[in-house]
């Protein structure tokens, strides 16, 4: 089950002609695709649209009633392979994943599928994970398009034009038989809004048709001589078939005055910014009605030369806005400008910046300089010749920390890095590689255990030089959703095969936790699509892995510790790989706490365990802090004048996982901490007992506190 | 070729797009507090628009949430996705160092910005990580907050959820309706939540003592004046009188001296018994016949903090004693919120070593044993692993009961004659410039907040200690000598491995 629930949104999906649609950008997209008449959905989750695969699932039930099919790829090149349906069938297919990371995975297929070109409707809907709140790599997914020759819609961030934009890409992919890629940005997939919705369209072939009258045609396998023809065949039929339909159903809008010495070309997804910008120099009203001319590029490969040449005659100053690098558009449309001869003046990465997101602050910037220089009569006043000077106000980079994300409050993950923080200061330093998911975290700040992440499933890959051995072992981290992406070929079948002598600490923590929790084979929980419950164990065995060692509770900080000790140390030759399995924290708290909320509201009896600290045993030193990170346990200024740091202190959103327990066991750290399990509805006898208890307790406390001064009853 | 194009007067709607930032840490709810904002406008009948990132960031990292609105008409506005530096109304931060960090982005400016900020922390790793005290300074994100915020709503949100059973976001948006940044009433916030149907009368709750402390002055720090340590004492009437003697020596000290005595005296006091206090201003007399008014008894000062944290340290007897009493138990019961009819249990995570149970024994036995590796090895063997004492049973209560009374024979551990010898060694050296530098002395004696913690963590205080006592050997006769042994102690209290104290160590050799 997904750590987000779209049940009731779903519902929305079921509107007809002449109702409207308010809600999330991903949802839209899902109500477009039903629109559309769409045959098989699929894809991999990873943010920003792993709500969109989340949805999807959610949706299955009214996917099933159209006909359609909902796949959840095992990867992103699995999501794009599976396009192939539309190579020979006329039926609508959409897959998504993140770009460009799930675009690099899905490439190979990507490629072929371009060359074999499809009949029905192809669809790649990208999350371009691009700028503030990006996890990976800053690139752009647009090189991909150029290089397979397949068409990249950018639509402007608004639910009526990216629902506009599924319709128009299935359209466009039928009429050029070349996949379409629709990408969304970080903040356009949330982004909310109302659009007017359509019936749902069911595929007029379903894939079910389908399979009881399959199809082949050699001439679409991609194998000399039919790859040479499909070259020539992009360039000769399919692109200028796009170029028709782009042209001919207005993909592309123009804003603003007709006539006009200037303008500005934009990235469909970077109108709205763009429009700011204006709006904030007095040149666009609220509704983006606009006295520059704007072209606006919701299809941003391949550029429609004809249209571009009409929007620059007349113009002298062009400015080309488009946000990462390199700069594939105005490149384009420079030698545009050049083979043409032209005169005019075309701006772009010399007043934007080259590199990183486009931000309010850089457009208006941007904007600004490209009219000091084109048309500085248009600038208002303040900004010719500011004369209010902007208020001081102090620096406080020095004072607020970064706040980078890190384990959940209770992360079974933590006590696994716990525990090889413990082996690193007992054997020392060890190269480490790290992997994509949650447990990459471990590489910050407090265990700063793990150095490089090559790509999803490649930590133990990217060990691969130190295969053939050394004075220490190397460790690669997995998680549980890279094993099954791609790690258990690319990675642990290479070390096998290789005969690798180093160690891989597998995490297992129930789910594709990093990007919503999401099942994956060895997910524990039933359920009712999805195979689960595929020992990941197994699978090792499967492919020739003779040492493992399954860790069932990662929260024993000992075992793990003399676990990957024993990995680094032992005799055996070989791959060694240790399967650290404990459920996410996130899902678990989730999935439980109704559940115990329930039972205690009945009467039953319920253990609820959270940690402590005593304050007058702890001395603030911190140790158990730089072997925990735990949100829950923070530190505590007493009032104290006889001390001078702050003591710790764990605050009620401890989920009592025990971490904090094991670790001042395991790495003998200090006293201080205690576990207090408040027993709801006790039974009789438990009651009775604890009085007892409690009365024998009670009177040796008050002797001894009778024969003795009690002075620092007002310390804490 | 066209005429250029003239300067437009600026639309004037584009100045009414209220614009409205949420700056959260992951897991606090600005996803909800977002839905009940735009829900709040859109039945207010504006056009909005809200984004967020979903991800990884929001896995306790910082994320913003990013909220316009404008009233609706029959054409669509074009709205941001983000926010801009100087162009955002209503700023709301759900945690101090939010607060600084959505100053430090220029989303706070003195011509527009009403800054609704929770004074609570929930502080980064990296200044939990420090030995030290590595926790942010609020005092200076708060001084910016004046200067940069047209208006300022600054209160502890987090702790007004907390006591209403809710969380911060009903408090913020609580707020956000008392500030009246917004032109909606008090009734359409509290539809939006209960629209929202989840957790309705807590929310509501959490949203009044919000919107109460956005509407009241600023919510002062709610800190009750705590009592001197030492200004509540009883006991049996022998006890009291051994009490009063003490009370009466430092009555006679110098006053700047007199509060930290007292500290001093009670915890030695409550750490052993009158006598030992009686030591206590012994040493502390000792230092007192050497300091004058002309430094305003600074050193005094010191020693009275440092020579009671030196004599109360920190051994088995004094853990189990700690453990066992009954205001702990009661502490205890109030801190986990037990009600009528719930019960409690207790773990303790005890791990003793060879040099814990050595320490024990009397003084010439332990020292034997410490000397003896065999003896050692076989004191781990016995007791060396971890055990979890479940004291709220009997067993496990009375054995560190038991252990908890063994102050009469504590002089004549072990511990307790390594810990004496420490202390006189320490005074000696802290104390031996005293006639030539002054100031070189009173660091001196600070540096005893190095050695803390328990087991290898004290061993690595105690050798941090040592370094820079050796280090303040080479300083001797230097003018600045006393600045640098501050700076080697702040040095140590950066990083557990004391890198930094060895980089501030090799900086001073090679100047010497």
């Amino acid at each position: 089950m997904a750590e987000r629930s779209f049940k009731a949104e779903v519902e929305h999906l079921r509107k007809g002609a002449g109702d409207t649609f308010t809600g999330e950008g991903i949802l839209a997209i899902t109500k477009a695709l039903l629109e559309n008449g769409v045959g098989y959905v699929g894809g991999y989750q990873g943010a920003p649209i792993s709500h969109l695969m989340d949805v999807l699932a959610d949706a299955e039930e009214l996917m099933a009633e159209l006909g359609v099919r909902f796949e959840a790829n095992a990867s992103e090149a699995a999501a794009a392979a599976m396009l192939a349906a539309s190579v020979h069938y006329p039926i609508r297919g959409a897959v998504t994943f993140k770009g460009p990371v799930g675009v690099n995975v899905a490439s190979d297929a990507l490629a072929n599928l371009c060359s074999s070109g499809v009949n029905g409707g192809a669809l790649i809907i990208v999350g371009e994970d691009y700028g503030e709140g990006s996890s990976i790599m800053q690139e752009r997914s647009h090189g991909f398009a150029m290089k397979s020759q397949f068409w990249l819609l950018d639509p402007r961030p608004n639910l009526p034009s990216i629902t506009k934009a599924v319709k128009d890409g299935f359209e466009l992919s039928e009429a050029s038989n070349t996949p379409v890629m629709l990408m969304v940005r970080i903040r356009s997939c949330h982004v909310t809004g109302s659009f007017e919705t359509r019936d749902n369209v069911a595929p007029p072939l379903t894939v079910k048709q389908a399979i009881a009258n399959p199809q082949s045609d050699f001439n679409r396998v991609v194998l000399p001589p039919m790859s040479y023809v499909h070259e020539q065949d992009k360039i000769k039929n399919r692109w200028p078939a796009a170029e028709k339909f782009i042209t001919e159903n207005k993909l592309n809008e123009v804003f603003g005055p007709e006539k006009a010495p200037l303008g500005i070309v934009v990235q469909g997804g970077m109108y709205n910014g763009l429009i700011r910008a204006l709006q904030r120099l007095g040149l666009a009203d609220v509704f983006g009605n606009t006295e520059v001319p704007i072209y606006c590029l919701n299809v941003t490969y391949p550029i429609v030369r004809d249209e571009f040449d009409a929007f620059c005659a007349g113009k002298d100053h062009i400015l080309v806005v488009e946000e990462g690098q390199p700069e594939h558009i105005e490149q384009q449309l420079g030698a545009f400008l050049y083979k043409a001869g032209a005169k005019l003046k075309l701006y772009g990465k010399d007043v934007l910046p080259m590199a990183g997101e486009y931000t309010g602050q850089v457009m208006l910037d941007g904007v600004t300089a490209f009219l000091k220089a084109a048309a500085p009569e248009m600038l208002p006043g303040k900004v010719r010749a500011p004369n209010a000077e902007a208020p001081q106000i102090p620096d406080l980079s020095k004072t607020v920390p970064i706040r980078p994300p890190g384990f959940c409050t209770g992360c079974p993950e933590r006590p696994i890095f716990a525990g090889m923080k413990l082996v690193e200061q007992e054997l020392g330093k060890h190269q480490i590689t790290g992997d994509i998911g949650c447990h990459l975290f471990g590489s910050l700040p407090p265990f700063e255990i793990g150095g490089a992440t090559m790509g999803y499933g490649l930590g133990p890959a990217a060990n691969a030089a130190f295969d053939g051995g050394g004075d220490r072992r190397a460790i690669s981290m997995l998680g549980d959703g890279g094993f099954w992406h791609n790690g258990l070929s690319s990675s642990i079948g290479n070390m096998v095969f290789n005969k690798s002598d180093n160690v891989v600490v597998i995490v297992d923590n129930y789910y594709s936790a990093a990007t919503g929790g999401q099942d994956v084979l060895s997910s524990r929980a039933h359920n009712d699509t999805k195979s689960t419950g595929n020992p990941i164990s197994a699978a090792l065995k499967g492919v020739g892995v003779e040492w493992i060692r399954q860790i069932d509770h990662t929260y024993d900080v000992a075992k793990v510790r003399d676990t990957v000790r024993e990995a680094l140390l032992t005799d055996f030759k070989g791959p060694k790989v240790i399967v650290a399995s404990s459920e996410c924290m996130l899902n678990k708290q989730r999935r439980e706490k109704p559940l115990r909320t329930a039972a205690i509201k009945e009467g039953r009896r319920v253990d609820v365990p959270r940690f402590g600290v005593d304050a007058d045993v702890c001395t603030g030193d911190h140790a158990c802090i730089r072997l925990s990170g735990c949100p829950s346990l923070s530190l505590k200024r007493l009032d104290d004048p006889l001390r001078d740091d702050p003591v710790a202190h764990i605050d009620q959103t401890c989920v009592g996982c025990g971490n904090c327990g094991e670790v001042a066991d395991a790495a003998v750290l200090c006293p201080s901490f205690y576990r207090a399990d408040v027993v709801h509805n006790p039974g009789g006898f438990e009651r009775w007992r604890a009085g007892l208890r409690g009365r024998v307790i009670g009177w040796l406390q008050e002797r001894r506190a009778g024969k003795r001064l009690s002075v620092l009853e007002t310390a804490p | 070729m066209n005429m250029p194009l003239q300067q437009q007067t600026p639309d004037a709607r584009v100045g009414e797009i209220i614009k409205l930032a949420v700056l959260a840490v992951g897991g606090q709810g600005g996803g909800v507090l977002t839905g009940w904002i735009e829900a709040l406008a859109r039945a207010q009948g504006y056009a909005c628009q809200a984004t967020s990132v979903a991800g990884v960031a929001q896995r306790t990292g910082a994320t913003i949430y990013y909220v316009e609105m404008t009233p609706q008409s029959d054409q669509a506005p074009v709205f941001a996705l983000a926010p801009s530096g100087g162009d955002v109304d209503v700023m709301i931060a759900a945690e101090m160092m939010e607060v600084g960090r959505s100053i430090m982005r220029g989303f706070v400016t003195p011509d527009r910005t009403t800054l609704i900020g929770s004074t609570h922390r929930a502080l980064a790793v990296s200044e939990k990580m420090a030995p030290g005290d590595g926790i942010a300074d609020a005092d200076e994100v708060r001084a910016a907050a004046e200067i940069a915020a047209q208006r300022l709503i600054l209160a502890d949100m987090d702790r007004l959820a907390i006591e209403q059973g809710s969380v911060i976001s009903s408090s913020l948006f609580g707020a956000l309706a008392g500030s009246g940044a917004l032109p909606f009433p008090r009734a359409a916030f509290e539809e939006a939540i209960c629209a929202g149907g989840k957790g309705v009368e807590a929310s509501l709750r959490g949203f009044a003592a919000g919107y109460d402390a956005a509407q009241g002055d600023e919510v002062a720090a709610v800190s009750a004046p705590v009592e001197a340590a030492g200004g509540k004492v009883n006991g049996p009437a022998a006890l009291m009188k051994e009490w009063q003697t003490l009370m009466a020596r430092i009555a006679a000290m110098p006053g700047p001296v007199q509060d930290m005595a007292k500290a001093g005296l009670a915890k030695v006091v409550d750490f052993q018994d009158c006598a030992y206090g009686g030591e206590y201003l012994d040493h502390l007399d000792g230092v007192l016949a050497r300091d004058s008014a002309a430094r305003d008894w600074a050193l005094s000062a010191a020693a009275a903090k440092y020579i009671a944290n030196a004599m109360a340290y920190d051994d088995i007897i004094r853990v189990a004693d700690l453990k066992t009493r009954s205001t702990r138990f009661d502490r205890i019961t109030g801190e986990m919120n037990v009600e009528e009819g719930q019960l409690v249990e207790l773990t303790e995570f005890f791990h003793p070593r060879a040099e814990e149970i050595a320490s024990l024994m009397p003084a010439k036995m332990g020292a034997k044993w410490e000397a003896d590796p065999r003896r050692m090895a076989m004191l781990d063997r016995w007791f060396n692993k971890g055990r979890r004492l479940r004291t709220h049973r009997l067993r496990s209560f009375v054995m560190l009961h038991l252990l908890g009374g063994l102050k009469g024979y504590r002089r004549r551990t072990r511990r307790h004659e390594v810990e004496q010898a420490h202390l006189t060694e320490w005074l000696r050296q802290s104390l031996a410039p005293l006639e030539r530098d002054y100031a070189l002395s009173v660091e001196l004696l600070k540096c005893r907040r190095l050695i803390k913690g328990y087991s290898d963590t004290h061993v690595r205080g105690l050798s941090k200690f040592a370094t820079v006592m050796e280090a303040a050997k080479l300083l001797d006769g230097r003018e600045d000598a006393a600045d640098w042994v501050a700076r080697l102690r702040e040095a140590a209290l950066q990083d557990p491995d004391g890198k930094a104290l060895d980089g501030a160590v090799q900086t001073i050799r090679s100047f010497i």
